[in-house]
């Protein structure tokens, strides 16, 4: 599973790429591998006030309907038009084309309770392992 | 199948028309003629296929032969308990003065039907141990509906109108947080502990401190993990504490027939499905049957219109004295009450015990048979389904999505899948208690049959289904790409 060295994590399987009070938002290869094709994502507009650990919006795969929870508190500056409009994009490249949102972070210290890719990965093994006992 | 395997569903009745040809002439007219409306509001050529009909006898013949139906084949999709439902059932719903009745006509020329409806509010509130039924809901998730405005309306009634929390396990049916979130409620999810049962300390730390801001708890019983909640009767006790109520998911009341009395447990409202448990027709989207049993408390509050028996044992339609209302035109889906009816009667009680006790020890066979092949996702005793995971062999690079698929080769109906959420590569197979041991085996034997061929040769796994009228569809363009109907080439 691929877990990039530079990018942080949160529980909620989704990666952070931040620079200075700008964060870029995405879900996981392991996440969107376990969704498996993803046909419709609802995403916040430009503008709105996110909450970390609140509701954003919606992921829904061939499987179910999944929320998706921001990792941060932030105002939206950018969404990913390209993705919404061919979900498989967030299958295909999860870190790089399907990236989902563009935020300007409220707290910059939230930043530092995310998990490394180290910490991510030990995650999704146990999570893994949990499955195939 | 004589020449129908070809892709019938991309071939429509507008691509076999033919100019001209027709399939039945309309006799003259035998009543004077009317002036037709004015030009504007007149089209001259509706774009209508032009059939003959054996055109058309044959092109829904060929259409119904490719149907995989309980009357063809073992359907263990979980939680839909599509078992076998007796043909008298047919027959006496089509009996004339059932099928030929008016929804309109005036109650005193309609006695027979009323007191039929009024006999199933009583059987169906002696089955569930409530005190009173409306046979209104149209659906399951209508029940719901209806069950969750009554709870309002209660509390509402008894000044608790800012109750505005709807608390959901985890391993409720998806409806319920629907429903809660479609009345205006906020939804609640409360997770599920390490055995599959309601997580008591959440629920507890759900309530204390606030517990009057919960209207009520929807719980399923048994639940979509197929067990029963051996802790219902605390449940119940710490809900109605709080002043809320407890609603109950009756979905799958075949596992408890005859055996278990919701309202014994504390069940302030609770739906059936007659289209599930009372078995009448379902799988093609409808027409079903919802009805909701409640307490003596909330009687006054069911929806209109309530069969009653006046004194003078006349059958009269009524409001309740604070219904919520009407929920859907004239008395609900007649024709599915009068099969449930005839159903509950041609079983008698112990055949209702009968059922419960088929269709529990048919999922625990499943269970036993399968357990060293595939994942439990828990080890224990389940009710009428059993919930099973691919996760090993998802390890093993094949999806449950493509075992269900393979089953399709097997002549078995693939079980539901992907659900409940809350297990990993999750298979949710009901067998239901119509099914005999000869039909359970053959499944289990094509489950074991999947389960060797992952191992040996996976490949079959993944490109099934080879032996069915068409090959694996592609469900995720279906789904972002829809074409949702036919246009002519000219774009009409």
């Amino acid at each position: 599973m691929n877990i990039p060295s530079n990018l942080s994590f949160s529980k909620e399987h989704e990666w952070v790429r931040s620079e200075e009070d700008i964060a870029v938002i995405g879900i996981t290869d392991y996440a969107q591998d376990q969704l498996g094709d993803i046909v419709y994502l609802d995403l916040p507009s430009i503008g709105t006030e996110l909450t970390q650990a609140g509701k954003m919006g919606e992921i829904e795969s061939v499987k179910a309907v999944s929320d998706l929870f921001a990792p941060l508190s932030g105002e939206v500056l950018e969404v990913n038009q390209a993705a919404i409009d061919a979900p498989e994009t967030v299958n295909e490249q999860p870190y790089g084309d399907g990236w989902l949102i563009k935020i300007r972070l409220t707290d910059a210290a939230q930043l530092d309770a995310l998990l490394s890719a180290e910490a991510y990965d030990e995650l999704i093994t146990r999570e893994m392992e949990e499955n195939t006992d | 199948m004589n020449g129908a395997t070809e892709d019938l569903g991309a071939t429509l009745t507008f691509d076999l028309s033919r100019p001209g040809r027709i399939g039945c002439a309309v006799a003259a007219p035998d009543v004077p003629l009317s002036p037709l409306p004015p030009a504007p509001l007149l089209r001259d050529e509706l774009p209508l296929p032009e059939l003959s009909q054996l055109d058309v006898v044959r092109y829904f013949t060929r259409l119904s032969q490719l149907n995989f139906s309980i009357d063809t084949g073992f359907y263990p999709l979980g939680s839909c308990s599509m078992k076998y439902n007796p043909k008298v059932q047919e027959d006496i719903a089509r009996l004339p003065g059932f099928a030929q009745l008016h929804p309109l006509q005036p109650a005193e020329t309609a006695q027979g039907a009323l007191a039929l409806m009024h006999g199933l509010q009583t059987e169906l509130a002696e089955i569930t141990g409530m005190d009173d039924v409306s046979l209104v809901p149209d659906a399951g998730a209508h029940g719901e509906l209806a069950g969750i405005l009554i709870a309002r309306a209660y509390h509402e009634s008894n000044g608790g109108g800012d109750r505005q929390r709807v608390l959901v396990p985890d391993s409720a049916h998806g409806t319920n947080p629907a429903t809660a979130a479609m009345a205006g409620f906020d939804v609640e999810s409360i997770p599920s502990d390490a055995d599959g049962n309601l997580d008591i300390e959440a629920l507890e730390s759900a309530l204390d401190g606030n517990g009057d801001s919960v209207a009520a708890l929807m719980l399923t019983l048994p639940s979509t993990l197929g067990l029963f909640e051996p802790q219902i009767l605390r449940i119940a006790e710490l809900v109605h504490s709080h002043g809320a109520l407890l609603y109950g998911d009756g979905a799958n009341m075949n596992a408890m027939l005859g055996r278990v009395k919701p309202g014994d447990l504390g069940f302030d409202v609770f739906h059936l499905n007659l289209h599930k448990t009372f078995s009448t027709p379902h799988g093609g989207g409808g027409p079903g049957a919802g009805p909701i049993a409640v307490t003596s408390t909330l009687a006054p509050f069911l929806p209109t219109p309530h069969v009653r028996r006046n004194p003078d044992g006349e059958f009269v339609l009524a409001a309740p004295e604070r219904s919520i209302g009407r929920l859907g035109l004239f008395h609900g889906n007649f024709g599915v009450l009068v099969r449930a009816y005839a159903y509950i009667l041609s079983l008698g009680a112990q055949g209702l015990r009968d059922i419960s006790e088929a269709a529990v020890l048919n999922a625990n066979y499943v269970q036993a048979r399968l357990r060293d092949a595939y994942r439990l996702a828990y080890d224990r005793r389940c009710m009428h389904e059993v919930v099973i995971s691919g996760s090993r062999q998802k390890a093993k690079g094949v999806k449950t999505l493509d075992i269900a698929k393979r089953l399709i080769d097997y002549g078995v109906h693939p079980p539901t899948i992907y659900f409940p959420l809350i297990v990993d590569e999750a298979m949710m197979i009901e067998p239901t208690e119509s099914e005999s041991k000869e039909s359970v085996d053959a499944f289990c034997e094509a489950m074991l049959a999947i389960a060797r061929e992952v191992e040996e040769e996976p490949d079959t796994v993944r490109d099934a289904p080879t032996r069915a009228p068409l090959r694996r569809l592609d469900e995720a363009t279906a789904a972002r790409k829809p074409v949702l109907r036919w246009q002519r080439e000219d774009g009409v």
